[in-house]
């Protein structure tokens, strides 16, 4: 019935939606930022433990979306391990295969997080995609302030 | 009166004829904004074909006409609501800026500093911010009068917070997000036993309820077009005479001055002593168009088919597992806000959109409402009289679909 939607809502979307990993808190975390949505209600907090310049543990709290919730799910797996700068580059490549403006976007390259390109057809979710790495990329840079994508 | 028959009004409804991602349209969004009938359309074209000139101001052929026209449309809104003259109707942009000026003008004449404001925990934001705004300029206070789970204002509530510093009550007819009711009468009665004047927030009632505002006795009364099946850009502030009389105007410039010198000026005689400037003629002109349109099916018609088509969309989705419904008050209009169990309401819109469904999925300019409930959002599924129980088959089968599919 829904056979129009395979591109956005894949099978790992909803399993990350269903079971979201990291989905805690992380007691005296280094980095602690929340991100709002205020057009959906989407709502998240985002928890970093540093060592050094690599982001040894990430987690999340809170309410959203599918989309944003497998969105912020799958960030927390993918950048652990990450320095700061490996993952700016990540949030920089995830920026670009949402909003859609390279045509030539190289998916492959991108890995996991690929299965959220459907948001590209999609405007108004793009956002609940993006939640998660602005949120991220403001924890990066140490901005106390919460985030909206507004 | 003739028999309510939704297929023959559907035809008169070219947008209803859309294909959606390859499926028929099932707009179901019309507390949004609601679709316009061909006769609205044309109508627009046709005066900009044929009539169109500035209004109030030339001699000419065509001013006159446009003024016709325009002025035309002031008599239909005021008999629409039963107004007692035109001098009581006054063009704005919507409902929006209706309460703004509102509270600029009485707002500002009349509160001082400690008085109170009172609206209801279930209003859109836009009778919630002009009174803050109001309140932070003057050092009124807003007081907010609660509300049950079942969406209705609880009135013991309502009726303490009226007190001798009370000096305006502004409530919704019929909340946007609840679907909600109000009982205004009795609100008016007990805030004119104080001498405390009304404003009626009409937005979401006026295309589904029958508007007598000598009946009701309320003090003010707003509303916007485009949800009465009329155009964008067009609202309408009623306003008794005797207190539009004593307001100050609100904006100044053209049409709304009887002499200017550089020393002073003298404002205009109602209703033109609020419109300053070239007012939104096509667009109001086409606010009178769909109040024919409306007349020659007959309000109390369409308010008996909207009632079967909200009592039949409750009872189905009671059905569904894992619904529930927001806002179940006794007097309710055709608005059926509802969540699902771990499964977002936009979600829910993205997914009946691929099967060409349109419904609301946010907050719906009512943020304070999602707090009370607790939720985020709720998807909104909202009537109009050209929609069928047939559309409302398509989407209590696409909900129950896409709860399959989110397992």
């Amino acid at each position: 019935m829904f056979d129009d939607l395979r591109d956005l809502y894949q099978e790992v979307i909803f399993d990350h939606n269903r079971n979201p990993r990291n989905f805690r808190i992380i007691e005296n975390a280094d980095r602690k930022v929340e991100g709002f949505n205020p057009l959906c209600g989407d709502r998240l907090t985002l928890y970093l433990q540093m060592e050094g310049d690599v982001i040894a543990d990430a987690s999340f709290q809170g309410s959203g979306c599918a989309i944003s919730t497998a969105s912020v799910s799958l960030m927390t797996e993918i950048v652990k391990g990450k320095t700061e700068i490996e993952a700016e580059e990540l949030f920089k490549k995830f920026h670009e295969m949402t909003t859609g403006k390279d045509e030539n976007f190289n998916l492959e390259a991108i890995g996991k997080l690929a299965v959220l390109a459907g948001v590209r057809e999609y405007p108004a979710r793009v956002k609940c995609a993006t939640l998660a790495w602005h949120t991220l990329d403001a924890a990066l840079k140490n901005e106390q302030q919460a985030i909206s994508t507004e | 009166m003739t028999v309510f028959d939704v297929q023959k009004i559907r035809q008169d409804f070219p947008i209803l004829k859309e294909k959606i991602r390859g499926k028929d349209l099932v707009y179901l969004d019309n507390a949004a904004t609601c679709q316009k009938p061909q006769a609205v359309i044309d109508s627009i074209v046709h005066l900009y074909s044929h009539d169109y000139a500035n209004v109030h101001r030339g001699v000419h052929t065509l001013s006159v006409r446009s003024t016709d026209k325009f002025e035309g449309a002031r008599t239909k809104v005021k008999d629409f609501i039963n107004a007692a003259s035109e001098k009581e109707i006054i063009f704005v942009k919507g409902a929006t800026e209706a309460i703004n000026l509102v509270a600029q003008t009485y707002g500002k004449a009349n509160i001082k500093t400690g008085d109170e404001i009172i609206i209801t925990a279930m209003e859109h934001h836009s009778n919630i911010v002009p009174w803050q705004m109001l309140c932070e300029q003057t050092g009124a206070v807003l007081k907010v009068a609660p509300i049950n789970l079942q969406g209705e204002l609880i009135f013991d509530e309502f009726e303490k917070l009226v007190n001798d510093k009370t000096r305006l009550i502004s409530v919704v007819h019929m909340s946007n997000a609840l679907g909600t009711i109000n009982p205004v009468k009795k609100i008016i009665a007990v805030a004119h036993e104080k001498g405390i004047p009304v404003l009626l927030d009409g937005a979401q009632a006026i295309p589904h309820i029958t508007v007598d505002v000598q009946e009701l006795d309320c003090d003010f009364y707003v509303f916007s077009a485009h949800k009465l099946y009329a155009p964008t850009g067009v609202g309408v502030l009623y306003g008794k005479q005797a207190l539009l009389e004593a307001m100050p105007p609100y904006q100044g410039g053209g049409d709304m001055i009887r002499k200017v010198t550089f020393e002073e000026t003298e404002y205009n005689v109602l209703p033109y002593k609020f419109e300053a400037g070239t007012p939104n003629i096509a667009d109001v002109v086409g606010l009178g168009v769909a109040i024919d349109y409306l007349n020659g099916i007959g309000m109390e018609s369409i308010a008996a088919y909207e009632a079967e088509l909200l009592s039949y969309a409750t009872a189905k989705a009671k059905q569904i597992k894992g619904l529930r419904i927001i806002g179940e008050a006794e007097h309710k209009g055709a608005i059926l806000s509802f969540v699902l169990d771990k499964i977002h309401p936009h979600d829910i819109g993205t997914m009946l959109d691929s099967l060409g469904i349109a419904i609301r999925a946010g907050h719906h300019c009512a943020m304070p409402v999602m707090d009370f409930y607790k939720v985020p959002a709720t998807a909104r599924a909202s009537f109009a009289m050209y929609n069928t129980k047939e559309e409302i088959d398509v989407l209590m089968n696409g909900i129950e679909s896409l709860i399959e599919v989110f397992g």
